[in-house]
């Protein structure tokens, strides 16, 4: 009985989480210029206006460009976190390992607007896409470390030191060994990394400069009531991009925990 | 481990930490530095004084004593926040980790975490357009004749940024309450059942204390970056639903204030950082 | 000469003392196992050997090099782990094939040699199968094959058959055994069941706390061991008061006897006998001939099918003493409660120091 209303509020809480994404196909198909009900009848001529919007390819090959080198970066940072905490115990660790994973709680206004400073006034530089980029990496690693943590953790500490008794160096034993096996880890990490820069808004309206990214522009776009169906038909092909590399991503978590012969069982975090 | 292992943990550990450090500890440093400077139009006075602090905290003409309103304001939205997205959340960890099968458990987790990960920019604008004076929820209750014109005051109020915001925030509760249900030992329950407990009272008196770190969790990890947000404020906060970052942002941009901004960020860290202090003092006893 | 030497080797980690002056010669073609109790410290000595573990004193010699600053990939051992850590992404074969990447061999002669180990270990044909398909007895005669196809001059096997049920236990005993006759390499096992050890060696170092307390044979350390807890260890014995008085020896509760010095560990004059269960009779069940008979009460009793233990209780005697007796078809079982007489041999006792 009571497990019944449970699963009620569950569904309904679900449904009311998917809620809004699931507007955003239903008015970027819609051929009306205001987004409200009732609906004007199908189009598709908002996503045809994406094709051949030049600011708009601008702004996703910078976004593109930040997403992939923070992630990478972040996940080669993250790489070398995971390992240091499954694989060695020394005095401190809990600290640095707080210390990395704090930007996972600080509000990112204050990541945005303490790098901008750093770049503005202290260092005098102009603002651009790698500031973003290194405020991503900043913000990407805590991710990147709780993805493979996983992976380094269920690691068996006698899989490497087998390589090591069997012959092969440090490194061989690393590459021949380790490597593989959290290879799942790294690309799933490397997928939500991507993601978390490619949708990241608050922090690059800070440091983007004059090239804005993807997020920029859009928020841009919400000003102009003109523009908000190209932002609807934008959004649904962005969420469809995050749901397709997010479930990459899980597979390839999910396929690492398979390999390692260890037990499903949670999300990302 | 011999000290070798310790240096080679080191070194492997540097390179992250030292990014971190780089990119976190010194750029907060240099915004608690710079929250002592003053900026007159376009020179940056590096005498340190205190004037901002004073300014922010103590002048009544300074922005129509925003800054105090704002801070006030946003505390507020952000403890609602948090309460309403740890309540709401709770029923579905439990689920998820009482009701659901061990191998189905992942697929829902990642079912609850994927809004969280896509265009956050758009999704908030979405309950701009689901709150609208002829959004989807006036409409239905237009059409269920239980009103008989839109509601206004939907959009445009502090209310519209908690909804928002507790819906933003959502997996971010559900996961750490999760993780401290699943660690609770199952044989225990049975055995609270054992001894003479129902459900509900198995439930108070063992499942929640035991959850309580993951809730505390929750609460930090909501609490905390919400303060931050200024998206949402201004997409569906209207003048009333402003928040403190909306005024860190527009010292960055607008008024081109960067000490005053930096004032105003260290002020906000502190009350964040104060407030999760004393929260944590409070909740010790169900924590340790 | 001898193949492994070491001489004075000590290990701590941080404050703890985990080897104690480990002095150890192995010969060549021996089978020896390190025996001892949980946590004394035979993983480290092991991993000490295979260089996972440096030494902060002392020397050790493999084949009279000394190790110091050798790595794992440059010593002439190869291990087989507790956790056997095959690799869960490659098949037997490229498991078994691993160690061989870094040899000058050409293609069909790494082959020829994975097909060969792998039919040594009875796996021949497995070689393309994944490890998680696999049981554990494969999986460990996998990790087996993968060491010795490398033709180290020391096999080190850590617990290897602590996770096998006992079927598997005692087949792999007696496989373990075999492979070390056909190949001829030296085993270094290390094992918490004494069982094991008694089984399989040539010969055996029992390790209490980080030092060693004696290296023998199987069957000097069961009929002579070096000191009481080495007694204790391997199998059971009875511990006795006794007093040694002008090369006469009172046994409390069993009476006086006369021994040879042989049979003397240690000191003499406040002493304490030990006994093996086996080494005394219940003679109600079986009389014995020449024997000495001491008179108690049987406070318990334990019956194991193919044995019977007694816990008999001596008069003058605190608690009691455990007397094994064999199963044989009608032989009887005696009662608790029931008065006992029991035979023992003097040529059986040992007299250790108090
Ligand atoms: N890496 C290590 N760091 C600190 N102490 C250790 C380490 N490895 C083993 N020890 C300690 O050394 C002692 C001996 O361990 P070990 O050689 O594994 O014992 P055994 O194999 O005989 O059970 C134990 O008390 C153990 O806690
Ligand atoms: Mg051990």
């Amino acid at each position: 009985m009571s497990r019944r209303w449970l699963l009620l509020y569950v569904v309904l809480y679900m449904a009311l989480l998917y809620a809004p994404i699931a507007l955003l196909p239903i008015f970027a198909f819609n051929d009306g210029q205001v987004i409200a009900f009732p609906l004007q009848g199908f189009s598709t001529r908002w996503f045809e206006g994406l094709w051949t919007n030049r600011t708009l390819h601008s702004a996703l090959w910078n976004s593109l460009v930040v997403a992939v080198i923070s992630s990478v970066l972040a996940v080669v940072l993250g790489i070398c976190a995971a390992r240091a905490s499954a694989r060695y115990a020394f005095r401190g660790q809990g600290a640095v390992m707080g210390m990395i994973m704090v930007p996972l709680v600080l509000p990112e206004i204050i990541v945005g607007v303490s790098v901008l400073i750093v770049v503005n006034t202290v260092l005098g530089l102009p603002l651009g896409l790698w500031a973003v980029i290194a405020a991503h990496v900043l913000i990407c690693t805590p991710f990147a470390v709780a993805v493979l943590s996983g992976a380094f953790q269920s690691l068996d500490p006698a899989m490497e030191e087998a390589a090591r008794d069997l012959g092969e160096t440090p490194w061989g034993a690393f590459r021949t060994v380790t490597l593989p096996l959290v290879a799942p880890g790294i690309v799933a990490s490397l997928l939500i990394c991507f993601t978390i820069s490619l949708d990241e808004f608050i922090i690059a309206f800070f440091l983007t400069g004059a090239s804005p990214t993807l997020p920029v522009y859009i928020w841009g776009l919400l000003r102009f009531p003109a523009d908000l169906p190209i932002v609807m038909a934008l959004g649904t092909l962005l969420v469809l991009a995050s749901i397709v590399l997010l479930t990459m991503a899980e597979i390839f978590r999910r396929r690492g925990a398979a390999r390692a012969g260890r037990k499903d069982s949670g999300g990302f975090l | 481990m011999g000290h070798g292992e310790t240096s080679k943990g080191w070194a492997l550990i540097a390179p992250p930490a030292l990014y971190a450090l780089a990119l976190l500890a010194l750029p907060l440093g240099a915004v608690v530095v710079l929250s002592f400077f003053t900026q007159d139009f376009l020179t940056l006075d590096t005498t340190p004084t205190l004037e901002n602090y004073r300014i922010v905290l103590t002048d009544p003409g300074f922005a129509g004593q925003l800054p105090r309103t704002l801070l006030v304001r946003s505390v507020t939205i952000a403890g609602l926040v948090t309460v309403c997205t740890v309540l709401l959340a709770y029923p579905v960890a439990y689920y998820v980790s009482f009701h659901v099968a061990p191998e189905r458990k992942s697929l829902w987790l990642f079912l609850i975490t994927i809004p969280f990960w896509t265009s956050y920019l758009v999704r908030v604008f979405l309950w701009k357009v689901i709150l609208n004076f002829d959004g989807v929820v006036n409409r239905t209750l237009l059409n269920l004749g239980w009103i008989d014109e839109p509601i206004r005051a939907f959009l445009y109020s502090p209310a519209a940024v908690v909804i928002t915001l507790t819906h933003a925030f959502a997996p971010f509760a559900i996961l750490p309450i999760f993780v401290a249900l699943e660690k609770i030992d199952r044989p225990l329950l049975e055995a609270s059942r054992d001894l003479g407990e129902g459900t509900l009272r198995t439930f108070a008196r063992v499942t929640l204390p035991l959850s309580m770190p993951g809730v505390v969790a929750a609460v930090l990890i909501v609490f905390i970056p919400t303060i931050g947000d200024y998206v949402t404020p201004r997409l569906v906060g209207g003048p009333d639903g402003l928040m403190i970052a909306n005024l860190i942002q527009s010292q960055f941009g607008r008024l081109s204030n960067a000490p005053m901004g930096a004032t105003l960020a260290v002020i906000a860290m502190a009350s964040v950082g104060l407030i999760s202090l004393l929260f944590v003092l409070a909740t010790r006893r169900w924590t340790r | 000469m001898s193949l492994i030497d070491l001489s004075g080797v000590q290990k701590w980690y941080g404050e703890y003392h985990a080897l104690r002056g480990i002095d150890l010669q192995i010969a060549a073609g021996e089978f020896f196992s390190l025996l001892g109790p949980s946590g004394c410290g035979k993983t480290t000595l092991l991993r000490t050997i295979a260089g996972f573990e440096g030494i902060d004193a002392g020397t050790l010699r493999i084949d009279g090099l000394d190790m110091r600053g050798v790595t794992p990939d440059r010593r002439p051992t190869n291990m087989v782990f507790q956790s056997y850590a095959i690799f869960p992404h490659l098949t037997v074969a490229q498991n078994v094939a691993y160690g061989l990447r870094r040899t000058a061999d050409g293609r069909e002669e790494k082959a020829r040699r994975v097909g060969e180990a792998l039919e040594m270990v009875g796996l021949g044909g497995y070689g393309g199968r994944r490890p998680h398909e696999l049981s554990g007895g494969q999986r460990q005669r996998v990790a087996l094959a993968r060491a010795l196809v490398l033709r180290p001059k020391v096999l080190l096997l850590d617990e290897p058959l602590s996770a096998l049920d006992r079927k598997m236990r005692e087949t792999m005993q007696s496989e373990l055994r075999r492979l070390q006759r056909q190949v001829g390499i030296t085993f270094i096992l290390v094992t918490h069941d004494q069982e094991e050890a008694l089984i399989m060696s040539d010969r055996v170092a029992v390790m209490f706390e980080g030092a060693i307390a004696q290296v023998a044979s199987p069957q000097a350390l069961y009929s002579r061991p070096a000191d009481r807890r080495v007694a204790d260890f391997l199998g059971a014995m009875n511990f006795l008061p006794a007093e040694v008085r002008d090369g006469r020896v009172e046994i409390a509760g069993l009476g006086a006897c006369e021994v040879e010095p042989e049979q003397v560990i240690g000191a003499g004059g406040m002493a304490e006998a030990g006994m093996r269960p086996e080494a005394m009779t219940m003679l109600d069940v079986q009389p014995g001939e020449g024997l000495r008979e001491a008179a108690g009460t049987i406070a318990d009793r334990a019956y194991y099918g193919d044995m019977t233990y007694y816990m008999v209780e001596l008069p003058g005697v605190p608690g009691h003493v455990t007397v094994s007796m064999k199963n044989r078809p009608g032989s009887a079982v005696l009662d608790v409660g029931a008065p006992a007489r029991i035979g023992w041999d003097p040529r059986a006792v040992l007299l250790f120091p108090a």
